[in-house]
């Protein structure tokens, strides 16, 4: 098959609703309930009825057969579904997959959804067996393996634990913009409050780690040719990625060099576009390493540059490159899988740009002509790596 | 090959049994000449199936640690690295005898075969 064959997909699909619900402290409420909150509300936001609904994709901390047990809550008799479990890009996997059986006419309307109730729940959940060959020398996973690539990145190219914390500093900055956010009304971080918080698992400290919260989101996905008559500015699914290389972090070939590297320029290549075309770039940062190794893997810099780039506040409000807009991981919410609210952003900024009504920011908060979104996804431990390119309609 | 296992124990097993005998053996493909870790049934992205257990040599290099805090009364801070076998492979492991935080990359390392919780481990020391 070639090239042509794959980018086929290009345009073919687009996202015509989304909601979070539950984001913060949802106590009393199960994940479920938030997971299926959210759909009801991306199905509202997109004008379309539950009975048309024939493609269900959902992944959790909490239900081992997620996309069954959610079709069977909502009462969907889904014609494909999949709950493909690959961590926290899980969604944006599941949105090439929605991709595809949306193109192939397996299905008409697509939901993908999360839901957790983590933080409330007593804190980080997550249903991963114990790794043979790791787990009797006691990780503190997944942290322990983020650690371990900081570690190595700084060795390889002096980064210092400063050019982490700056990474983490931009993020609030960001959220002091966001309502939504979790820590909008905290005030911003220096540097020094990151190095001087509670070290974890060395070189990370608690504020290079994401936040614990609860949270569930939704996306509702049609073919293009419907998509343009729903109420909403569609978003259209310009390319599509995915790579893994390890599940195991002592399987991992590089730990400076994740395979986003391949799931970016795949998904770059079926979009026609470049990153520096992006108007937002949505990075999953689950802690400060992330950024900087997806911004080099993903093509915005060269291998060990991305600590330059971060620099000066460079990534924030007032920087050249927008990136985690929301405040991410670090800043806005974080409910065990991160996947679909970096979706959300991505397509958020790009609605926005187009004039719908997705919510207030303060001043800088949105961007303005937004037309391309990138939104990157990790899963496990730097391990599955999905790349999914947003785009509004005259970018197809 | 072997549809019927009975009777046999797989890689992950041997390997455990031999950690127990006081043995560090690590696997090696004949036809390609590499060795690999963790075990497998084959090597892994080629699929031979000619394998051989080698007692590791035990010398190794840190190809990155962390210090994992934890309160003095669950037993106090700890080391995990990623060790580099002479032979090639990586592995997790413990470099203990020094600080936790204190063991950096490129050091040389040793294993000796311990004990974590009751079961036999692969433990390192900074030459």
């Amino acid at each position: 098959m070639d090239q042509n064959d794959i980018n086929r997909l290009r345009g073919k699909t687009a996202v015509v609703g989304l909601a979070e619900s539950g984001c913060g402290l949802a106590s009393g409420w199960s994940a479920m309930e938030i997971m299926a909150t959210a759909v009801h509300d991306a199905l509202d936001d997109a004008g379309i009825k539950l009975k048309e609904v024939d493609g269900v994709f959902a992944a959790t901390a909490f239900h081992s057969m997620a996309a069954m047990s959610l079709s069977e809550y909502l009462g969907v008799k889904p014609k494909f579904a999949d709950g493909s479990q690959i961590g926290g890009s899980s969604f944006l996997s599941h949105i090439l997959t929605a991709a595809m059986a949306l193109d192939a006419g397996l299905i008409n309307v697509a939901v993908v959804a999360y839901g957790s109730n983590q933080k409330s729940a007593g804190g980080f959940k997550t249903i991963s067996e114990a790794m043979p060959y790791e787990a009797q020398y006691q990780p503190r996973m997944p942290v322990t393996a983020y650690a371990l690539s900081a570690k190595r990145y700084m060795n390889e190219f002096g980064a210092t634990r400063e050019d982490l914390a700056n990474v983490a500093v931009s993020a609030r900055d960001w959220a002091l913009l966001n309502p939504r956010a979790y820590t909008h009304q905290d005030g911003p971080l220096t540097v020094n409050d990151v190095l001087s918080a509670r070290p974890i698992v060395d070189p990370l400290g608690k504020l290079d780690c994401c936040l614990v919260t609860d949270g569930g989101a939704a996306v509702v996905m049609t073919r293009s040719d419907r998509a343009k008559d729903t109420k909403n500015t569609p978003i259209y699914l310009l390319g599509a990625a995915m790579e893994h290389h390890h599940r195991m972090i002592s399987e991992m070939p590089d730990l400076v060099q994740t395979s986003a590297i391949e799931s970016g320029k795949r998904a770059f290549s079926m979009s026609g576009y470049k990153p520096n075309d992006m108007s937002t770039i949505q990075l999953y940062d689950a802690f400060t390493i992330n950024t900087l190794l997806f911004l080099e893997d993903l093509g915005f810099c060269k291998k060990g540059e991305a600590k330059e780039l971060v620099k000066n506040n460079n990534t924030g409000p007032a920087g050249n490159l927008k990136v985690n807009t929301n405040g991410g991981g670090l800043s806005c919410v974080h409910p065990g899988m991160y996947g679909l609210f970096v979706t959300l952003e991505a397509l958020r900024q790009l609605r926005n740009a187009s004039g719908d009504d997705v919510g207030q920011r303060l001043d800088g908060g949105w961007i303005d002509n937004a037309r391309l979104s990138v939104a990157h996804g990790n899963g496990g431990v730097l391990s599955s790596q999905v790349t999914n390119i947003w785009g509004v309609s005259d970018t197809l | 090959m072997a549809e019927n296992l009975t009777g046999t124990v797989g890689p992950e097993q041997q390997f455990k049994n031999f950690l127990s005998e006081g043995k560090f053996m690590i696997q090696r493909c004949k036809s390609l000449n590499k060795f690999f870790f963790h075990p497998r049934v084959a090597f892994p992205g080629s699929g031979e199936r000619d394998l051989e257990w080698v007692e590791a040599s035990g010398n190794g290099e840190v190809y990155s640690s962390s210090c994992n805090r934890r309160l003095p009364e669950k037993g106090g801070d700890f080391n995990l690295s990623l060790i580099t076998l002479e032979e090639g492979p990586r592995m997790m492991a413990r470099v203990e005898g020094i600080d936790p935080d204190k063991v950096e990359i490129g050091q040389k390392v040793k294993a000796r075969i311990s004990s974590l919780n009751g079961e036999p481990a692969v433990i390192f020391d900074i030459v």
